[in-house]
């Protein structure tokens, strides 16, 4: 048995360590389903991550990888796109990682549009240490830091993302991960900061304290709350409720960071005399 | 069955199904939700596809597996 994915994973590191039926090994898929896709050479790729179960991914590919501190994986990987351009950077963050510890650093990535494409594993919970809720848990919902339900309102990533000025936005799930290789792929083609954000189930924490114990009801319950773009424009204020739309949601074009910086440094050289 | 061995494969005369049991952990997405019900658990509840002769090569068992565990393929006829 061969397949693609062998290819691009260290297979001496399988079976992998998260639990039966974690999206992050989906996600992990259609990563490099998408990379096998646009036949990039596996050295010019650097896969960053910081902290949580999905930053495990980096282990398991055989990229240039680089496993952070908790929520720091953007800053690290802003430091590998400037010092080397012609780089490829993947960024891979949880949601607790990008969107509370890392959540500053999100969206300056997103205000400089620096060429690096995050994708967020959001399984809506901090699922490595037990199950506390997190910027991304959705109202009412249950966490063991939230036993009576959660009383926050949470993010929605798709509009902090085109807020902050991300090029490319996009939404999938892995109960559809044909269409969620495809959105990674645009994102990783898409010159300046693109986000793919993936809704992902953990039966352990979340599942556990939502009753949806086994993956098959997690996935079942993505499927239900999952709406394409379209029909989720033609959906009432109250029929939103809880769902999430998904398909792909900004793809426009700025000059990233890069660029600017090396236009900067010519004029830098010019006024200085040292053209 | 042999659980020693890496992969189980079954075939019938247009597509391959592999099963590497070793890092499949039985948590059933794929016998769930394949479209034509090929896919049974076994006492671990592993997948065998017991209903080969269904499978549409869809392949969405294979995109959807978190362990990449198991894969379907096109037999192609010439080659027999």
């Amino acid at each position: 048995m061969k397949t693609v994915i062998d290819n691009y994973i260290r297979k001496e590191m399988f079976p992998n360590i998260w639990c039966p039926g974690c999206g992050n090994g989906i996600v992990l898929g259609a990563i490099i389903r998408a990379i096998d896709e646009l036949k990039w050479d596996k050295n010019k790729i650097v896969a960053v991550s910081g902290i949580g179960c999905s930053s495990r991914i980096t282990g398991y590919v055989d990229f240039c990888t680089m496993n952070t501190t908790h929520g720091r994986a953007l800053p690290f990987a802003t430091g590998i796109k400037m010092a080397n351009h012609d780089l490829k950077v993947i960024v891979v963050m949880g949601d607790g990682d990008c969107s509370a510890i890392g959540g500053n650093h999100f969206i300056h990535a997103a205000r400089r549009n620096i060429d690096l494409t995050a994708i967020v594993i959001n399984n809506m919970i901090y699922g490595m240490t037990g199950g506390q809720y997190s910027p991304l848990t959705p109202t009412d919902k249950f966490g063991s830091t939230a036993p009576y339900g959660n009383i926050d309102q949470s993010f929605d990533l798709v509009e902090l993302a085109i807020t902050a000025g991300a090029s490319y936005v996009a939404r999938g799930t892995v109960y559809n991960p044909r269409q969620s290789t495809s959105l990674i792929k645009r994102a990783l083609n898409k010159k300046g900061f693109s986000v793919v954000e993936v809704i992902s189930d953990c039966p352990v924490s979340y599942g556990k304290m939502n009753k949806m114990k086994s993956p098959v009801d997690m996935l079942k319950w993505i499927k239900d709350i999952a709406v394409s773009k379209k029909v989720w424009e033609g959906l009432s204020p109250d029929e939103k409720k809880g769902k999430y739309a998904i398909g792909e949601f900004l793809s426009k074009d700025r000059p990233d960071y890069s660029e600017l910086y090396e236009e900067i440094i010519k004029k830098a050289q010019k006024m200085g005399g040292n053209e | 069955m042999n659980q020693k061995k890496i992969s189980e494969v079954y075939q019938n005369n247009s597509v391959k199904i592999s099963v590497r049991r070793e890092w499949c952990k039985s948590c059933g997405i794929c016998i769930e939700f394949c479209p034509k019900d090929v896919l049974v658990p076994d006492d671990q509840g592993k997948p065998i596809p017991e209903n080969i002769d269904a499978c549409i090569k869809c392949g969405l068992c294979e995109l959807r597996c978190p362990d990449f565990a198991i894969t379907v393929e096109g037999v192609d006829k010439k080659d027999e």
